[in-house]
């Protein structure tokens, strides 16, 4: 009873962090270049309408995260267009994206907003999911969960194995001088900016399709402000960001815990639900609390405009 | 690697020329910064281009390398019209450069830093033993595996010569490349790019400095606002000749007067130590100096010494722990705020111009409010009291010569000399008993250089107690009565600039004066 | 032949106004698109969403009634916005002065005293401020952004007025419905125009869009602040606390969002509900910007906000439209604010291919 226990909670966990280790890490591949894109809520809402709508149609699930992504890389086109080729503020057009993008996929939601779509069964992987109270916590999990640590490991690769990385990080520290030896600046961020979306476009997918199989208005609930929240405290390092997601996890899944476990807790479910926020809150104060360990690792050049003179 | 053939360093022009300009012009929405340029270069030949601040030449020089494009004009290449299309591009044809405000990556390291300017996909191990052994080659020790944040300016010039050196270029350009070292260093630096001559490499020596020009290259193009003035083998010129080909009429001498002995203390320091806020800067480290009534006193040093943080503690931008290490005419400030030092009696003026010295894109007139609010009683009960912002900004554009569209023009359009100007006007009308001012004439043209100098000289005969920040060895012997140098956070003790030279400045710019605490400290300052 | 930009020589001030315009306009075309897009007539959505709200007194009523609670949270946003202080959790602060309110007029439900109604002011802007000085405390204690801070604190906010409206204030006898007491006369804003909803909020608002003009054009404090937002580096080498920028540019927004939750709470509602946010605090971001974060534009932004507000509920009513729609409008417009705002700065330049 005891390891069944460990074993829901610890699936639980992982499942409600998901999400967001897919959207920080696209967000922080993007940070990487110097581009802040506060839209990610948004891009998280339309990516979960767009998956929810194209699986309800076609039955297919993948269809749906196809979609999901393609919805969330058109939005973060729109942020490009604006910041990148329009030199708009980076904060300001962030805002605009989340505020657009919640209330359109709101919009464009509505008529699912009362059908349910079947789960999808999880991928039990051999083996692995034998192993006693973690394997079927771990192993017997959805396919995006097993494409998001690959993701991470991805990630690392690219950004401290790859030339390409290397580039892209060049870029986010110092644009000029990237421009200066002959690298195209603009095009690096609206590559890195698509890539961010796509996986906020995936995040929202998961909500969607896999984790609640439901379309409701504001479903987000701000798990796109929480991603970015994890991408600072994990400053800006792929393998944090996965650890701080699936801390938000457990945080987000005890809430259900408590409530289940019929201990007499005299507590509002308001207060249960408040946890993340109030989780995201303290995990900023602690980790910004010491500037020199931000300076160090925020891309030098995030959220500042380029444009190189010709 | 492999060099061209080697060619005698003569100049005479024989064969292709390596590159050759005709008619270069580039127009900016609101300046054309080159007109008709013509020049050539020949293999081998270290070819200065001469002129000031706003000449032209960067832009020129970004031209060749293709950084930009030009509007109209030819390029020629070993024989070839070519259209530079981008710096890799260059980088191909065999063109490298050094820029003046560097282009590496401060948190990579010197190997990463070199593989992103190389084509194709270097291995990295390889790459670190190919950079010590052009480094060997050339003298220009540097380790492949230190982080670049943590080099001295020095030391970064370096990696950037051994960046161009790697993909064998038979152009190199330099822009400026000497503001950043010590006297002595410099010397070096033009050993080694004899050495590279000799094998053949061209060299496009852009600078303002007319004794390095004669002391280096071989033939010499001028540029005065955009267009080519004459050209000129610097070895049979003198420095006066080649000033008035580049500035159209004699240099302007400043009137130093003589040095007073000095009165009461207005400014010290004692023993101030400060660890910098920013991970990459310089600690100060027991500061001591005293800036009398009716004198100047120099600072010299490399950049990146601790000249930031310097003027960071004695304007109270980043004010200390403790009182006493600051002292303004007797009242210790060292935890006091900009405003409160400013109420004590002194006035600053900041290296950079734009952004911290004034608003870019306020008018001149609200940039008076920014530090002359209550010293020329510009507010009304906490209201900003927009007449009186407006004679005084008037007052200061005519008193100090300012070229600008009036007290409404904005900041950001007035040239970087004009706005020295303003701010120097600013702070002086305000009558301070102490003046900090770093880097006075940076970036500005030789009028508006002799001018600014003119009005610290006469600021100083009228008692006030000046203290100036300046990497140009040269402006300080001309306008300081006394001269330190800042090395690696530490200030050396002063000496009268009569008694000393730029010799013995150099040799304490890497931290060795006479009772220095530690040689072993000097490797930042190199 | 491509279309270039080109850096303009001086920033141009007619562009600063006309773009605006231009977003609005854009607006338009992208609206009728969508109603033609979803099979309307576009000229009749137009007219529905557009037009009706307005066509007769009580229309304008009731859009200067929506108006006032933007107009309040935006002249206290722009405020911080000049100084770079991004308070984006207005929606939170709204809530809290709501709370604030309604917990002084539960209290004296049975009171009758006139002063009751200031109090509640009162009370509103301290709630709203109290919640704003969270983030601007963690910022200039603990450096935290308080970007992520104040949006975290909507989320909070929503649940603690859910909490309120389910548990300790919920009206006995309401039918289990989440929400409080209707309030007592006293402690509800008085009408300025008979047969309308329009109340005093409305002449507060008035007030403090122009307390915020001369705040922000006329003060050295507003000077400041203006500094602040465009060179950090120059406040600091005034001397300009970055510190006091920060809280002055938090509280303004905070105290003014929680006027406007007074303000809705004491006005339309008169009682404490669940859903008392209604998205104006983020709306307010947009009027804000709309407005070029000064007073006077505010004023029109907020009208303009308002419209789309109204137009939404008229788009579910007659066109059988979601009223989400307006929210999409919403970020339409401030999307297209931020693309044309860049003709600021820049002109567009034909460029023949060579």
């Amino acid at each position: 009873m005891e390891a069944n226990l460990i074993t829901s909670m610890l699936f639980a966990t992982v499942v409600a962090g998901t999400p967001l280790v897919i959207v920080a890490l696209g967000l922080l591949v993007s940070e990487k270049s110097g581009v802040l894109n506060l839209g990610a809520e948004g891009m998280m809402a339309m990516g979960a309408i767009a998956a929810f709508a194209v699986t309800h149609e076609t039955g297919s699930p993948w269809l749906g995260v196809l979609a999901g992504m393609g919805a969330g890389m058109v939005m973060s086109f729109l942020f490009g267009i604006l910041v990148l080729s329009l030199m708009a503020n980076q904060v300001a057009s962030g805002l605009a994206l989340s505020i657009f993008g919640v209330g359109l996929s709101a919009f464009v939601g509505k008529p699912f907003e009362s059908v349910a779509l079947a789960a999808v069964p999880p991928i039990r992987l051999p083996f692995l999911a034998d192993i006693p109270v973690i394997g079927p916590a771990l192993y017997n999990q959805q396919a995006l969960v097993y494409f998001s640590w690959a993701l991470m490991w991805a990630v690392v690769w690219f950004l401290y194995r790859s030339r390409a990385g290397l580039v892209l990080r060049a870029v986010g520290e110092a644009p000029a001088s990237a421009h200066s030896i002959g690298y195209p600046v603009i095009r690096i961020r609206y590559l890195a900016t698509l890539f961010g979306g796509a996986m906020a476009g995936i995040g929202g997918a998961f909500l969607s399709v896999f984790y609640t199989p439901l379309w409701v208005e504001g479903m987000v609930a701000g798990r796109g402000w929480i991603a970015l929240a994890l991408v600072v405290f994990a400053t800006w390092r792929p393998l944090r960001v996965m650890v701080g997601a699936y801390l938000f996890g457990g945080v987000m899944i005890a809430q259900l815990f408590v409530q289940g476990s019929g201990l007499e807790i005299d507590m509002p479910s308001q207060v249960l639900s408040s946890l993340p926020y109030w989780a995201t809150i303290v995990v900023l104060v602690i980790i910004s609390r010491n500037a020199a360990t931000i300076r160090l690792n925020a891309p030098v050049s995030l959220g500042q405009p380029y444009r190189a003179d010709t | 690697m492999t060099n061209p053939t080697p060619q005698p360093p003569s100049a005479a022009p024989h064969g292709t020329p390596r590159l050759t300009l005709r008619g270069i012009r580039k127009v900016y929405p609101s300046v054309v910064a080159n007109d008709g340029i013509d020049l050539t270069v020949q293999p081998g030949e270290i070819h200065a281009v001469l002129g000031e601040n706003g000449a032209g030449k960067s832009t020129l020089m970004k031209i060749i390398y293709g950084v930009t494009r030009q509007t109209e004009g030819e390029i020629e290449w070993e024989g070839k019209t070519v259209e530079v299309e981008s710096p890799a591009h260059a980088r191909s044809l065999g063109i490298g450069m050094v820029f003046q405000h560097f282009s590496l990556f401060e948190t990579l390291n010197v190997t990463q830093n070199v593989a992103l300017a190389l084509p194709g996909k270097p291995d990295l191990r390889a790459l670190a033993k190919q950079i010590e052994e052009v480094s060997q080659r050339y003298g220009l020790p540097v380790d492949p595996r230190r982080m670049v944040h943590a080099l001295s300016v020095g030391e970064r010039q370096r990696v950037e010569i051994i960046r161009c050196l790697l993909q064998n270029p038979r152009l190199l350009i330099m822009d400026e490349p000497t503001s950043v070292l010590t006297p002595q260093a410099v010397r070096k630096l033009f050993e080694t790019l004899r050495q590279l001559a000799a094998e053949g490499c061209s060299i496009l020596y852009i600078s303002h400095k007319l004794d390095e020009i004669q002391e280096l290259c071989h033939t010499a193009t001028v540029l005065r606002a955009g267009k080519v003035t004459g050209s000129c083998t610097p070895s049979q010129e003198t420095p006066a000749s080649m000033a008035r080909l580049m500035i159209g009429k004699d240099l302007p001498v400043c009137e130093h007067g003589a040095a007073s002995a000095g009165g009461e203390v207005r400014l010290r320091l004692a023993g101030l130590s400060h660890a910098s806020e920013d991970p990459f800067g310089t600690d100060l480290k027991d500061i001591h100096l005293d800036v009398r009534s009716g004198e100047i006193v120099g600072i010299a040093g490399v950049s990146g010494n601790g000249q930031q943080e310097l003027l960071y503690a004695i304007s109270g931008e980043e004010p200390l722990a403790e009182k006493f290490p600051v002292q303004i005419c007797g009242i210790e400030a060292g935890r006091m705020p900009p405003d409160q030092r400013r109420s004590a009696g002194m006035g600053f003026v900041p290296e950079e111009r734009l952004g911290r010295g004034a608003v870019p894109r306020m008018s001149l007139a609200e940039n008076a409010l920014l530090t002359a609010h209550t010293g020329a009683g510009l507010l009304r009960s906490g209201l900003i009291n927009f007449g009186a912002m407006e004679k005084f900004s008037t007052e200061c554009i005519a008193a100090y010569n300012v070229k600008c569209g009036g007290p409404g023009a904005e900041a950001k359009s007035l040239s970087g000399g004009n706005l020295q100007k303003y701010i120097m006007g600013r702070e002086i009308m305000q009558a301070p008993k102490v003046l900090v001012v770093a880097q006075p004439t940076w970036g500005v043209d030789v009028g508006a250089a002799a001018f600014i100098r003119q009005s610290l000289i006469e600021l100083r005969n009228r008692g006030t107690a000046i203290l100036v920040i300046s990497e140009e060895l040269d402006e300080l012997f001309e306008i300081s009565d006394r001269i330190a140098v800042i090395a690696n956070g530490r200030l050396s003790p002063t000496k009268p600039a009569a008694e000393t030279n730029v010799e013995e400045i150099g040799v304490w710019m890497s931290g060795m004066w006479p009772g220095a605490a530690g040689v072993e400290e000097v490797s930042h300052a190199a | 032949m491509l279309l270039k930009l080109e850096a303009r020589p001086e920033p141009s001030k007619l562009m600063a106004y006309l773009s605006p315009l231009l977003a609005v306009a854009l607006t338009l075309i992208g609206g009728l698109m969508v109603f033609s897009a979803l099979g309307t007539d576009p000229l009749e959505g137009f007219r529905v969403f557009f037009l009706n709200p307005v066509k007769d007194t009580y229309g304008i009523s009731e859009l200067l009634l929506k108006a006032t609670p933007l107009m309040l949270c935006a002249v206290g946003l722009a405020v911080g916005f000049r100084a770079n202080v991004w308070n984006i959790g207005a929606e939170g602060q709204y809530v809290m002065g709501a709370v604030a309110a309604s917990g002084l007029a539960l209290y004296f439900i049975d009171s009758e005293s006139a002063m009751v109604l200031p109090a509640m002011v009162l009370a509103g802007a301290i709630g709203g401020a109290l919640w704003a000085a969270i983030p601007a405390f963690l910022r200039t204690r603990f450096n935290a952004n308080e970007i992520l801070t104040s949006l975290m604190l909507v989320y909070i906010a929503q649940l603690a007025v859910s909490w309120l409206a389910h548990g300790p204030w919920k009206d006995p006898e309401g039918f289990n419905f989440p929400q409080t007491k209707m309030f007592a006369d006293s402690a509800l804003l008085p009408m300025l125009i008979e047969g309308t909803r329009l109340n005093f909020a409305f002449v507060i608002a008035l007030g403090l869009l122009t307390v915020g003009y001369v705040f922000m054009q006329r003060s050295f404090l507003g000077f400041q602040m203006r500094v602040a937002g465009q060179a950090d580096a120059a406040a600091r080498y005034a001397g300009f606390s970055a510190t006091r920028t920060i809280w002055i540019g938090m509280l303004a927004g905070g105290a003014t969002a929680g006027i406007a939750g007074m303000a809705e709470v004491s006005g339309p509602m008169g009682q404490l509900t669940e859903h008392v946010s209604n998205n104006y605090g983020f709306a307010a971001i947009i009027v804000a910007f709309i407005g070029r974060l000064n007073p006077v534009g505010i004023f029109f932004g907020s009208l303009l906000m308002a419209l789309l507000y109204l137009g939404g509920e008229q788009a579910q009513q007659y066109l059988n439209l979601p009223s989400s729609i307006s929210k999409v409008f919403q970020g339409m417009l401030l999307f297209f604010l931020l693309g044309a705002d860049v003709f600021i700065h820049y002109r567009l330049r034909l460029k023949g291919g060579k």
